[in-house]
């Protein structure tokens, strides 16, 4: 059987597609959510070195992955779209960067509050966490130029040639931040060596794909509205029951 | 009429923005005054404890370098932007990334270089060391052509738009860290006793990282920016 890729690239099959797969992502993510957090607060045992505080990672692990890997998805649309000049494609990217950056938020954010109990201080000039910091840079630069220009065809583009500059950049700033940090200061307290217990590991990857979903499903939700803010002059938005009602 | 050689282009475009550029030599003097008075800020922020001082001077003076080559940015295509002469240049036979960077060329030549050439004295009021100064300078050398390449991409990407000055330092800055980062651990490498060429073989792999794609790049910029 073959399928037609093609057909949701146009926003308005799109539109409906999108529609309907968000509630599945949603609610596996909300399933997924209260089981890893379950097993991340009650079956999950103490750390013996860290006691209650290494709880965190459950968010602060998933909410890292996923702040790197949405950049790469989202210079991944942005080059399909500045290649095929696909107006979907832009229109993910767009809708990617407010999550990623979100996640690049809580990241740091969760860095911060476990770093107080465990190294002592809010915040340490670690080679991860600064290269976390320069990472929402990224995505709050991205945000700022696409939404600074007026001509959204435009906006589109720019961003998307800064976001691929950046995802070029960002190897090279991750790796410059590390030889930095072993440079200027000997290695902080590493979260190191011991192999985890079964259950954290499964809270944790639970979460990871709570998280993912979750991404997946409010990325979908924003391209909705901003293919209807987008294709408010077409007919086929007029001929929506939502926008008509 | 012959037609002109890409280095024949280059040339052209580098004799044609210098040639601006020393009609209005205040600007080139902010640049570098406001380098200046960055780096003399910074003692009177920290105290005037040398053994301080020349500890972080490499950073300071790298830092207002970054700074520095922002202000300057914004000016790089919106003169030949507003009088239409950019629309010229891109109608022309040669490629736009050969004009592009003869233009960065210049801008670096204009509000680099003069950086580079007057960190050795601020380096001296830090009481920086001979020979570490001669590795900041040699990082600065290395260092700033790539700061104007990178700011270019990002000057082309806000041609023309609101605010565009605070833009511009948001998109760039972070782009730049590597460089900073490089030019600074040369500096700390010679003070400790340690090679610095490491250091340098990164920044100048950036700088033919740099001049290899940022001219194409910035000039797919401007033609985004342009149409």
């Amino acid at each position: 059987m073959a399928i037609n890729w093609f057909k949701y690239s146009a926003p308005s099959t799109f539109y409906a597609l999108a529609g309907k797969l968000i509630p599945w992502f949603a609610i596996s993510a909300a399933m997924l959510f209260a089981v890893g957090l379950y097993i991340g607060f009650f079956v999950a045992p103490v750390d013996y070195q860290q006691g209650e505080f290494y709880r965190i990672i459950f968010i602060h692990v998933p909410a890292s992955i996923l702040s790197m890997f949405l950049y790469l998805v989202m210079a991944g649309y942005a080059a399909l779209g500045l290649i095929f000049n696909t107006r979907l494609s832009a229109m993910m990217a767009t809708a990617i960067a407010p999550t990623g950056a979100l996640f690049a938020f809580i990241s740091l954010w969760t860095g911060a509050l476990w770093g107080k109990p465990m190294w002592g201080a809010w915040w340490v000039w670690d080679a991860r966490l600064t290269s976390e910091l320069i990472l929402l840079f990224l995505y709050l630069g991205y945000m700022a130029l696409h939404s600074s220009i007026d001509d959204p065809r435009r906006a589109d583009r720019a961003s998307a040639l800064l976001a691929i500059v950046g995802s070029v950049n960002v190897p090279i700033i991750y790796f410059s931040v590390k030889w930095w940090n072993t440079l200027h200061q000997g290695s902080t307290i590493k979260f190191s060596g011991t192999s985890m217990h079964v259950a954290m590991q499964q809270a944790m990857f639970i979460m990871l794909a709570a998280c993912w979903l979750y991404a997946i499903a409010i990325v979908l939700a924003r391209v909705r509205s901003v293919i209807l803010e987008r294709e408010r002059q077409t007919k086929w938005v007029a001929e929506l029951p939502e926008v008509r009602a | 009429m012959k037609e002109l050689t890409l280095f024949g282009m280059l040339k052209l475009v580098v004799q044609r923005d210098m040639t601006l550029a020393m009609r209005r030599r205040a600007d080139v003097l902010t640049t570098l005054i406001f380098f200046v008075m960055v780096v003399s800020l910074f003692p009177l922020g920290v105290g005037p404890e040398m053994e301080m001082l020349r500890k972080i001077a490499p950073g300071v003076l790298w830092v207002a370098a970054l700074l520095a080559s922002m202000l300057s940015l914004g000016r790089l295509f919106s003169a030949d932007h507003q009088d239409g002469t950019l629309e010229q240049m891109m109608l022309t036979p040669q490629p736009l990334a050969v004009i592009v960077l003869g233009k960065i060329i210049a801008h670096w030549m204009v509000s680099g270089l003069p950086l580079v050439l007057i960190a050795p004295v601020l380096g001296i009021q830090f009481d920086m060391q001979m020979e570490t100064l001669g590795i900041l300078i040699l990082g600065l050398l290395l260092g700033t052509p790539v700061l104007s390449m990178i700011g270019g991409i990002g000057a082309a990407l806000t041609l023309g738009l609101r605010g565009g000055g605070v833009l511009l330092s948001l998109l760039v800055l972070p782009l730049c860290i590597p460089i900073l980062i490089f030019g600074t651990a040369a500096v700390d490498a010679v003070a400790t006793g340690l090679s610095p060429v490491s250091h340098l073989s990164l920044l100048g792999a950036l700088l033919v990282l740099a001049l290899t794609f940022a001219p194409w790049v910035a000039a797919q910029a401007l033609r985004i920016s342009m149409e």
